[in-house]
């Protein structure tokens, strides 16, 4: 019992170590991501700007709301492009340094490394969430009168575990390939929305896509949160999209660890954790 | 094969050897050369460690020399669990190296020839990154760090600046102080003088041996540098190409070799490895090369 608790200890000071780490990181690229911010803020409304595009020729929308609701799925976008970049990252950019073996062969399990990138990306990435909904959304003076704000972020955060998890399963890309594999990150994220109706409703797409839209946690995400902000749904309405979310994080965790912990046994049989020396 | 004693268990600890490695191997896949009929290059197996076998005992420093391409470094990453063998066995302190690799992570750190930190951080910072990964808390750190940077002769106040403005000297010596500040009871030099100045040289091999006085820990030290192998080992073995040729204290390596210095015995030990070798691997130490 001693021995399991001093055991847990020792691996949440491993995991909060990563997390201090990536704040380090941060804090040292701060004017980057500054800068980076400017242009997610550039692309979303070169998104949110469609409603009103579509109203000037001729279209009858009701621009508030179809305005609101791609800023959700852009919002979403910019989301899950800076969770999956940060877990990627983990092995990246170590890779990159040359302090990926001395991560590697340090007496931490991988679920609590990964996990504390995971906890990072995610809290990292709601604040810019949070702060680019916003300031869209006071560029074009929304108004959201019944948005359970609440609600929606419970469902980001439910949605995240799921994100992890699939995150995971792209951070092991660059032990396999150091140099390109991050890139099939960015493919994950766009097959992943693309099919989860992130700018449209799902229904609009061919039957193949939707069957894909099912298992993926950015549906629920999706329509969860559009509930909860365009229809002030609560915790206990947004519940059908809750529920899956769950199961989905369910599995996809331990699969992601598996998948993670198949890759670096690869990299381990290659010899692809050197970089020099 | 020995039972499975925790190295926590006082008495015991002594009668298990700190390395025990028996016929140790490592292959890993190569492209080859030519193209094969459908115009795609194969691949085959390159033996890099075949079949070694040694151990240490607690306590005890051995160096080992080699070429480039011996082995040496694949030794290391097989021991420090970053690299799967295809045979044979190694044991810490008794636990299977491959099969537990938990507690022999406890009980090893490295230090290689390239200092590898996240260039942007501080040294205190990457220092704390490291420790942290070994159960350290924020506390034990702040305290541990300065005096561990002393200790390797890096001026402490240094510490938090970022590590790319450090000289390759400095660099090298925050990675013994990393390696030092887990505490571990086996230590694995790569190589840790190499590309160091005369005097950063003397300063880490000074600091190397201080530890063979204060420390309890078992130290296999891998380098080019014969003098530095003489004056620090117990024991100095010599890697040729995969295969460990021998492994004894110096004195008894150059009676072997019949050379008055370790640097003929190195030479005569493989130099006559690579006569009986014959051709089939002369390609294969040009590559390595
Ligand atoms: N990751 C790897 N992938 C493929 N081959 C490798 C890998 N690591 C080492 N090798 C090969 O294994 C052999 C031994 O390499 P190793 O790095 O262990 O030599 P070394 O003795 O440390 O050399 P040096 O003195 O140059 O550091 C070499 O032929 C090398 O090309
Ligand atoms: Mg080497």
């Amino acid at each position: 019992m001693r021995a399991a608790a001093h055991a847990l200890r020792h691996e949440l000071i491993g995991l909060a170590g990563v997390v201090e780490r990536n704040v380090y990181l941060t804090r040292r690229y701060i004017w980057w991501d500054a800068a980076w911010f400017i242009w997610t803020v550039a692309n979303t409304l070169t998104i949110t700007f469609i409603a009103k595009g579509i109203e000037a020729s001729g279209g009858i929308i009701d621009v508030n709301r179809a305005t609101t609701s791609l800023l959700v799925g852009a919002v979403i976008w910019a989301y899950l492009g800076v969770v999956f970049e940060f877990l990627t990252e983990t092995v990246a950019w170590e890779r990159w340094e040359g302090t990926i073996e001395y991560t590697f062969m340090a007496p931490l399990s991988r679920a609590m490394h990964l996990g504390g990138s995971g906890v990072f990306a995610v809290l990292y990435g709601l604040i810019r969430a949070i702060l680019l909904f916003f300031v869209v959304a006071a560029f074009f003076d929304l108004s959201m009168p019944s948005a359970d704000f609440f609600a929606a972020l419970v469902v980001l955060i439910v949605a995240s575990i799921s994100f992890f998890g699939i995150g995971m399963r792209m951070a092991v890309l660059p032990l396999i390939s150091p140099e390109k594999g991050a890139q099939l990150g960015y493919v994950a994220q766009g097959i992943m929305l693309v099919c989860s109706g992130v700018y449209y409703p799902v229904d609009v797409l061919p039957g193949w896509m939707q069957a894909i839209a099912t298992i993926s946690p950015a549906t629920y995400a999706l329509d969860g949160i559009r509930g909860a902000i365009l229809d002030g749904e609560g915790l206990g309405t947004v519940w059908p999209d809750v529920w899956p979310l769950l199961i989905i994080g369910a599995i996809c965790i331990p699969l992601g660890l598996w998948v993670f912990h198949r890759g670096e046994q690869y990299a381990k049989r290659h010899g692809k954790l050197k970089r020099s020396g | 094969m020995t039972p499975d004693v925790s190295s926590s268990i006082g008495g015991e600890v002594e009668a298990v050897p700190a390395v025990e490695v028996s016929e140790l191997r490592k292959d890993f896949w190569r492209r080859n050369k030519d193209r094969n009929r459908l115009g795609r290059r194969g691949r085959r197996r390159v033996a890099a460690i075949r079949g070694v076998s040694f151990s240490m005992a607690r306590g005890e420093t051995i160096a080992i020399l080699g070429q480039n391409g011996s082995g040496k470094s694949t030794l290391v990453r097989l021991l420090s669990t970053l690299l799967l063998h295809d045979g044979g066995e190694a044991r810490i302190f008794g636990h299977d190296v491959f099969g537990q690799p938990r507690p022999v992570r406890r009980m090893v750190n490295r230090v290689s020839v390239e200092a590898s930190f996240f260039k942007k951080m501080s040294a205190a910072e990457n220092l704390a990154y490291a420790a942290r990964f070994y159960g350290m808390t924020p506390g034990a750190t702040r305290r541990a760090i300065p005096e561990i940077l002393q200790r390797v002769g890096f001026p402490s106040e240094r510490r938090h600046e970022a590590m790319e403005n450090l000289s390759r000297g400095m660099q090298q010596k925050v990675a013994l102080a990393r390696a030092l500040l887990t505490s571990p009871v086996l230590l694995l030099l790569d190589e840790p003088t190499t590309g160091l100045d005369p005097r950063s040289k003397l300063e880490v091999q000074e600091f190397i041996r201080d530890l063979q006085g204060s420390h309890d820990s078992t130290i296999l030290l891998c380098t080019h540098d014969l003098a530095e192998a003489e004056a620090l080992a117990d024991r100095v073995g010599i890697l040729d190409r995969g295969r460990l040729l021998a492994l004894e204290p110096a004195e008894d390596l150059k009676r072997r070799y019949d050379a008055e210095t370790l640097e003929q015995a190195f030479f005569a030990a493989t130099g006559r490895a690579f006569e009986e070798e014959g051709d089939e691997e002369d390609d294969e130490r040009e590559v390595f090369a």
